[in-house]
């Protein structure tokens, strides 16, 4: 191991983390506190109540927002899946086709959503689907996603998908497995941990996208991150919190899950 | 065609990849119930091969028959052959009796049949109190044991071994290379072992096919490549030699007679030489012997020499400033020649051989 630097060593090295951690975590946490809020204002205090956590679920506005998420969620399950089926193949293909004409040029067109910058994609979605003339609506939104949710998944099936040698197929056809049972028996299982993450983090990623869903969404039609945004301009209300936090807890445990099931894999080999 | 006896026959086979040519038409008889070895330094092509013979690699040109069938144009899985890899190569998501299992429920064998062969096979090696473990719960021996059951439980036709004990420690790899060694006299089955070290080669193999830069260049059994090398490299490659330049005077029906460093006469076998000329005399150290400056082949000072435990090795320069070592048991009654020192050295007969280049 080479000697670690000590980083403490850095000028301005306390200041600089404190002002980043404030930044990126301190309006989180308002949120989650005033979600707890039994004030109707979002300033003052009032003290510890759940009573927004039940406006959430029977308020005035609770139809709205369960088909908002129940949209959200169909969505992000079908968009994940079909993303991973794609990522998978996509990277058994980078990984064990050897060298093959375009293989740079199909690596860059795998990662390029990553690139583009998300509003471009938005409005060249918008503009591909009325030019082909097709309604926009929960369909539009689910392609959408699926294609920029690719890369995502891509990535952590990519990466396991290198750690894994070539010598698990070779044994397996050593043993008589065919192609086809080498991959199902021996590579799909090993690299399941990759594939599970990839799907979580796919399936996140589409949970919490606005900006394109806003774009290709049709009329009547509002994902949870769109309905939040409708409601909030018409001035925040404290069940937003609560609402807010909810998808906070939910990320954090979809994003945690990736990353552990994607350790416990590569620590097997 | 092959004759019967044969298991595995590599016919002219050349591989290229590019233009770099990995194996330059190497013909090969491997016998049946043999333990033949594929021995080179890292890059003469052995590997190639026996991925050649396992279907992992397409051959430019040349057959390689299996009982006379030609494989050449067979996908590894239907292949009669079985490999142990170098790395082992176990399914790390798969217990050791699953591992076993996975070539007999490939090749459709009952479930009820593979099962008692599983438990046949792990007894072979040891390794039965182990059944339910995962790989990654196993020292390496015992994986390397996993690996070498894997692949003999569908009974192959011959098995593959890619330096298969090159993992392992060496007090461990020497306890195996016995064990290996006794499971394929018990199997019956050829085997076909692939390393670089030559004193595995040496003690496990019937015969040895000893390779460099894509060509055989000895085929025999062991005593026969350590003590009639046809060539320089064979006696470089296998063992310490040392390589004298000599002239050559005459051959006549495979002795040869030969002026050394020094200008005495030697007489010694030869290995197929031109008649005359330059030529190297290969000579291992341990068939050389001190004696008085006048009565001794060969002059040399001692230029100093190293203790080995069962050995010492005596380092001297000839007269033309040639460079040799000497390998002298260690008993109380050797004495050893100090630094400095100018001796003779007698060759033995017949240990001594004229080799070409």
């Amino acid at each position: 191991m080479a000697a670690s630097t000590n980083l403490r060593r850095f000028p301005g090295f306390l200041t600089v983390t404190i002002i980043c951690l404030f930044v990126l975590y301190a309006p989180l946490i308002v949120v989650a506190v005033y979600s707890f809020n039994a004030s109707t204002s979002i300033t003052n205090w009032g003290g510890i109540s759940l009573a927004w956590y039940v406006d959430v679920f029977t308020g005035p506005e609770a139809p709205k927002f369960q088909q908002a998420a129940l949209n959200s969620i169909i969505i992000a399950v079908c968009a994940s899946i079909v993303a991973t089926i794609v990522a998978t193949l996509a990277a058994v293909a980078m990984t064990r086709a050897g060298r093959f004409r375009g293989k740079t040029l199909s690596f860059a067109l795998i990662n390029l959503p990553l690139m583009v910058p998300e509003v471009v994609t938005a409005v060249a979605s918008l503009v591909f689907f009325s030019a082909i003339g097709f309604t926009t609506g929960l369909t539009t939104i689910l392609i959408a996603h699926t294609v920029f949710c690719i890369p995502f998944a891509y990535l952590p099936i990519s990466a396991r998908m290198q750690s894994i040698p070539d010598m698990y197929e070779q044994a397996a056809m050593d043993l008589y497995a065919t192609p086809r049972e080498a991959f199902k028996l021996v590579l799909l299982p090993l690299m399941t941990p990759g594939v599970l993450s990839g799907f979580l983090l796919a399936f996140i990623i589409s949970l919490d996208d606005f900006l394109i869903t806003n774009f290709v969404k049709g009329a009547g039609i509002e994902t949870l991150p769109t309905a939040i945004f409708g409601s909030v301009k018409q001035g925040i209300k404290p069940n937003i919190m609560a609402i807010s936090t909810l998808m906070l807890v939910v990320s954090v445990v979809f994003v945690s899950l990736s990353w552990l099931i994607g350790r416990m894999g590569q620590e097997k080999t | 065609m092959t004759s019967p006896g044969i298991a595995v026959s590599v016919e002219q086979v050349v591989k290229r990849y590019g233009s770099v040519t990995a194996l330059h038409g190497v013909s090969l008889d491997i016998r049946e119930n043999e333990f033949f070895t594929l021995l080179g330094p890292s890059g003469c092509g052995k590997t190639t091969l026996l991925r050649a013979i396992a279907g992992f690699e397409d051959v430019t040109e040349g057959h390689i028959r299996l009982k006379g069938k030609d494989l050449v144009d067979q996908p590894p899985f239907k292949r009669p052959v079985n490999t142990v890899f170098q790395q082992y190569a176990l399914f790390p998501h798969m217990s050791v009796t699953d591992n076993v299992m996975f070539g007999l429920l490939r090749k459709g064998w009952s479930r009820q049949e593979a099962e008692r062969r599983v438990r046949d096979v792990l007894e072979l090696v040891q390794l039965s109190d182990f059944a339910a473990r995962k790989p990654g719960q196993l020292s390496g021996g015992q994986q390397q044991r996993v690996a070498l059951a894997r692949a003999l439980a569908p009974r192959p036709e011959v098995l593959l071994l890619d330096e298969p004990l090159s993992a392992l420690d060496l007090k461990l790899r020497q306890a195996v290379r016995m064990e290996l060694k006794a499971i394929q006299r018990e199997t019956g089955i050829a085997f076909i072992f692939v390393t670089h070290d030559q004193e595995e080669a040496l003690t496990m193999s019937d015969r040895i096919a000893v390779m460099s830069s894509g060509r055989v260049q000895q085929v025999g059994p062991p005593r026969e490549i350590y003590e009639a090398p046809v060539n320089r490299f064979v006696a470089d490659f296998i063992g310490e030699t040392n390589l004298l330049d000599v002239e050559v005077e005459s051959v006549n029906d495979g002795m040869a007679k030969v002026l050394l460093p020094g200008n005495r006469r030697f007489e010694c076998p030869a290995a197929a030489v031109e008649a005359r000329g330059a030529g190297h005399l290969s000579v291992r150290p341990e068939r050389i012997s001190i004696c008085a400056e006048a009565a001794g082949d060969l002059i040399a000072t001692v230029t100093g020499h190293t203790y080995l435990g069962t050995d010492n090795q005596l380092h001297v320069k000839l007269v033309d400033g040639e460079v040799m070592s000497i390998r002298l048991q260690n008993t109380e009654s050797t004495l050893l020649p100090k630094t400095g020192d100018v001796i003779g050295l007698e060759l033995e007969a017949g240990a001594a051989r004229l080799l070409a280049d």
